[in-house]
Parts: structure tokens; sequence; C-alpha cells
């Protein structure tokens, strides 16, 4: 009686340890938006300038139907995918190039550094004249954004990875192809996806913003198109779609980790 | 009956014909900022097949950089390395190495980490996992086939090491001071494990350790080294009966090794700690 009084305390117990820090977060957030609701009601905050929680949430049905925002919504996507991979291919090539040949890594490593703080989404008039108005603009600034960070933390992961690993592998008579695949990117992996996952928050916001700034595209036009409408609660309707963009892309890339890491 | 029989052989350079492993005259110098050091001068020993060889020696004696060099990690050395009458330039097949430092894949769990060697050398999944896990088992693993090194102790990630270099099946099991970041209790209980292994596998072992207890309670034979340059300053037979377990350390004539072998250690030791010390004075004198 009392084994399965235990049994059944501590089944619960697990439950709400699984539970609990979700239901929070969840709950911070709508402690947020009541908060904000609360001020606006009062008079705290401007609802000229920030619309209220509950309009917001009216508007996203007016939102799908009237503004194609799946279409919109998979524009932006594609957009962010494309980049990202472009971002991963090119930025894990340029980090292990750059570990490998130490003459390049002292040369370039620091304008590499350099180039990540740039705000590289003013040369976009720039792209405009090499691409055109058009997808490519977008993907291309939104790849070479997020690229530095890429390459930046396969390098780290690359020379990070203990001596006494590679000492494992040498000593096992692996290949340099067997070393590099099964010891040198299995181990610095964690650190090249936290690389890719800033590599794509960089992308989306370029994306975003090249698609607000020369009104084409996906869901930053619409942003656009929406603010100078005036339409606020459609504005922060279409910038929560941006935030679900994020959310997908950054469980992708948390899935591809695992993967990654159960065959490595 | 004497206990302690030691001698001071100087090995030829002939390997004998029952020598598995053969260290023949090594000399390592290392260029440093002060000049040439010598790390390992005219290294000689032989290892016969089964044997059970401790290398012991103070800090600063160049066991690790013996270690490196019978693995073949470390050239520019001269002399020669042969392993069953083949000199050795590189990493050998035959020899299978276990490290100090912790040196499992973290991102491979047990069974994976120890199915390694098998995986690179083309066996097949079903069957390399089979393999594996009867040298899981063997390490007294049982039940943590599946779990992560992250969830494993210190002595567990490092029967896993062990268990990963025995699945390769090397003929020479070489081990550099594989307990020396464990606790004296987990390191004699290991050193039974140790035992156990390579009685049951007949396995030629070279360990490499600063720990005497740990030498006298595994080895058949015990090579003393100098301090700095590293010289074979004695060996030593040990001929406590076999099997052994960790309850040996209590018998007398087990002290009686330790004392003898201390003896010839102490002086070693001193030395390492006087020159230690010079060298922190010195470098502390002209830093500018």
């Amino acid at each position: 009686m009392s084994a399965a009084k235990s049994t059944t305390m501590s089944a619960t117990g697990f439950s709400a340890r699984r539970w609990a820090p979700p239901a929070i977060g969840f709950g911070c957030v709508v402690l947020f938006l009541v908060a904000v609701q609360l001020l606006i009601d009062i008079g705290v905050i401007n609802r000229f300038i920030v619309p209220l929680p509950s309009e917001v949430a009216a508007s996203f049905g007016r939102v799908i139907v009237e503004e194609d925002i799946l279409h919109r919504f998979l524009q932006t996507a594609w957009e962010c995918l494309a980049a990202g991979i472009l971002l991963s291919v090119f930025g894990i090539a340029i980090g292990v190039l750059m570990h490998r040949v130490l003459l390049l890594r002292l040369a370039c490593e620091t304008w590499v550094a350099a180039f990540a703080s740039a705000p590289l989404v003013l040369a976009y008039p720039l792209f405009l004249v090499l691409f055109g108005r058009s997808t490519m603009t977008i993907i291309m600034l939104a790849f070479l954004s997020g690229l530095p960070p890429v390459i930046l933390k396969t390098l780290e992961g690359m020379s990070a990875t203990r001596r006494v690993l590679i000492n494992v592998g040498r000593s096992f008579n692996l290949t340099p192809a067997q070393q590099f695949w099964k010891i040198l990117f299995p181990s610095a992996l964690p650190t090249i996806f936290v690389g890719i996952r800033l590599g794509l928050m960089f992308a989306l916001i370029n994306v975003v913003a090249v698609e607000f700034l020369i009104n084409f595209g996906g869901l930053g036009q619409l942003i656009n198109d929406l603010a100078e409408r005036y339409d606020l609660p459609g504005t922060y309707a279409a910038i929560c779609f941006v935030i679900l963009v994020s959310v997908v892309f950054f469980a992708a890339a948390e899935r591809a980790e695992r993967w990654l890491k159960s065959v490595g | 009956m004497a206990l302690v029989s030691t001698s001071d052989r100087v090995m030829p350079v002939q390997p004998a014909e029952t020598a598995i492993l053969v260290v023949d005259d090594i000399v390592m110098r290392f260029a440093t900022p002060e000049g040439d050091v010598v790390a390992l001068d005219n290294v000689s020993f032989e290892v016969a097949p089964g044997e059970f060889l401790a290398v012991i020696g103070p800090s600063g004696c160049g066991k690790s950089t013996l270690f490196n060099i019978i693995g073949g990690l470390q050239s520019g050395y001269q002399g020669r390395v042969a392993v069953t009458g083949e000199t050795i330039t590189g990493p050998h097949a035959s020899i299978g190495m276990v490290f100090q430092e912790e040196s499992t894949f973290p991102w491979r769990n047990v069974v994976d980490n120890v199915a390694f060697p098998l995986e690179i050398a083309g066996v097949p999944k079903g069957e390399r996992i089979e393999r594996a896990r009867r040298f899981v088992s063997m390490v007294g693993l049982d039940g943590f086939e599946r779990r992560y090194p992250s969830e494993l102790s210190g002595g567990m990630r490092q029967r896993v090491s062990m268990a990963r270099t025995l699945a390769s099946e090397p003929k020479i099991f070489l081990m550099d001071e594989p307990f020396a970041a464990l606790d004296e209790q987990t390191r004699l209980l290991l050193g039974d494990k140790v035992l156990q292994i390579q009685q049951q596998l007949k396995q030629t072992t070279l360990l490499i350790t600063h720990n005497i207890t740990e030498a006298v309670q595994l080895a058949d034979r015990i090579l003393v080294m100098s301090y700095r340059p590293g010289r074979v300053k004695r060996i030593v037979d040990i001929e406590l009966p076999r099997p052994r377990t960790s309850e040996i350390v209590s018998s007398e004539a087990f002290g009686r090794y330790v004392a003898q072998i201390w003896a010839d250690l102490r002086e070693e030791a001193s030395r390492g700690m006087i020159d230690d010390e010079a060298r922190t004075l010195h470098a502390q004198e002209h830093r500018p």
C-alpha cells in the first residue's frame, strides 16, 4: 500500500518536474500580455503605439485570411532555409579550411570576427545592383550576414578538440578522413551548432529586414505594408509569424544536431 | 627465500627470440630555449608474451615520452622499437593504448565507444555490437551499455577506455597511468579488474605508472627509471604468487617489494624535486 503510494507520488513528481518549466514559461508570457493589456487600458502605455494584446489576438484570423499569410510565411521560411543551407555548407567548409591552414587562420580570423559585427544590411543597395529586386538579394545578404559566426564557431570547435581524443584516433591508425569524420567533426559538433544557430538568427533578421527595406517577398514586406496602413494589431500579428519561423528553424537545428550526434 | 630479486641488466642489442616487444637503445632529446634536454638515454628492455611489465619512475623521468614512442605517437628518437620482430615507425595495430587522460568519446554511448575500433576495421554492425558487449561485460559494466560517458564515474569511464582498447585485440596492452586521476580505493579495485582481464586473455601488458603499490600489485617485473635523463636504473622481478587480488597489498612480501622500490626511487624523486624547485626559482628570477 505504502509502496504503491510512494510509486504514485514519484510518478506525479516526475510528471510535475517535466511539465513545470514549459508551464511556468507559458504562464510568464500570459502574465506579461495581461500586464500590457492592463497598462494600455489604464493609459500608462499609449494604445496608438502599442496595440492591445487582445486586438492583436483578434487580428490573427484577418491576417491569415486576407493577407495570404501562408504564402508569405513559406516565402520567408524558404529564403531562411536557402540562406541557412548556404551558411552551414560554406561556413563549416571555410572554418575547417582555416583550422587546417594555419597561415589562412592567422591572416583571416580577425577579419572574419570584424565582419561578424558589421551591419551588412546597410549594403542592400549594392546587392540590389548585383542581384536586382529579387529573392536572390535577400538570400545572399542573409547568407553573408550569418556566415561569420559559423566560420568562427567551427574553428573554435575544431581547435578545442582534446589532444587525447586525436591521439586515440592515431593509436587506432585512422586515416586523415576517418580522423576528421570520426573524431574532429563529432567533437566540434556542439560548438558548430552554436554557430549555426547564431547564423540562422542573423539570417532571419536580415531576411525580414531586407524584405521590409526593398518591399519584396514574405513577412518583412507584409509588416511594411501593414505598418504603412497603420494596422498595428496586424503588424504585431505578422511579427508573431516571424517568431514562428525562428521557432521552426531552431527546432529543426536541434533535431539535426541530435541526428548527427546519433550517427557520429 | 629471497623475496626481492633484482637485476641491473643491460639488454642485448639483438632481441631475444621470445620477446614480443623490444625497446632497443632509445635516446630522445627535446629542443628547449635553454638547449637540448635529454628525456630518455639508452633505454633498453624486452617484454615476453603474456608478461606484465610496469615502468615506474619519478615525474619528469620520461615515462610518458616512452609511452608515446612505444605507441608510435612520437617520432624523432634514436634507437628502435620492435613488435614481434617488426620495427615500428608509427602507430601499430599490435599495440593498444590506454591514456592517462579521460579519453572516451562523449558523443558515443558505452557500447559504441567500445565498438569504435571494430567499426574502423569494417566489422558489420551486428557483429561489432555483440563483440563490444563482451568487452563491456569483461570490464564489469553490464547494464551500462546505453549510457553516455557523462553519466559515468571517472573509474567507469577509464574501464570503457580499457574495453575499447581490448576490443581492438592488441598483442600488447600499453597503459599510461590509467588510474592516476582516481582515488586509492577505486585504483586498487580497478587493479583487480586489470589482473582478472590479463589472466583471462593472457594479455601482454606494459603499464607506465608512478604508483609503487599499483606496480607491485600488478606486475611480473618492474622497470625502475632514473630522473632526467630517463635511464633504466633497475629491473625488479616480482615473485608474488598469481592469481593476485588487491588483498595482496597487506602481505609482508608486498611491503618488502614496496620498500625496495621506494629505496631506488627515493633518490631519483628527491633529485627531481630539487631540480623542479631550482627551475621554478630560475624562472621567477628571470621573469620580466
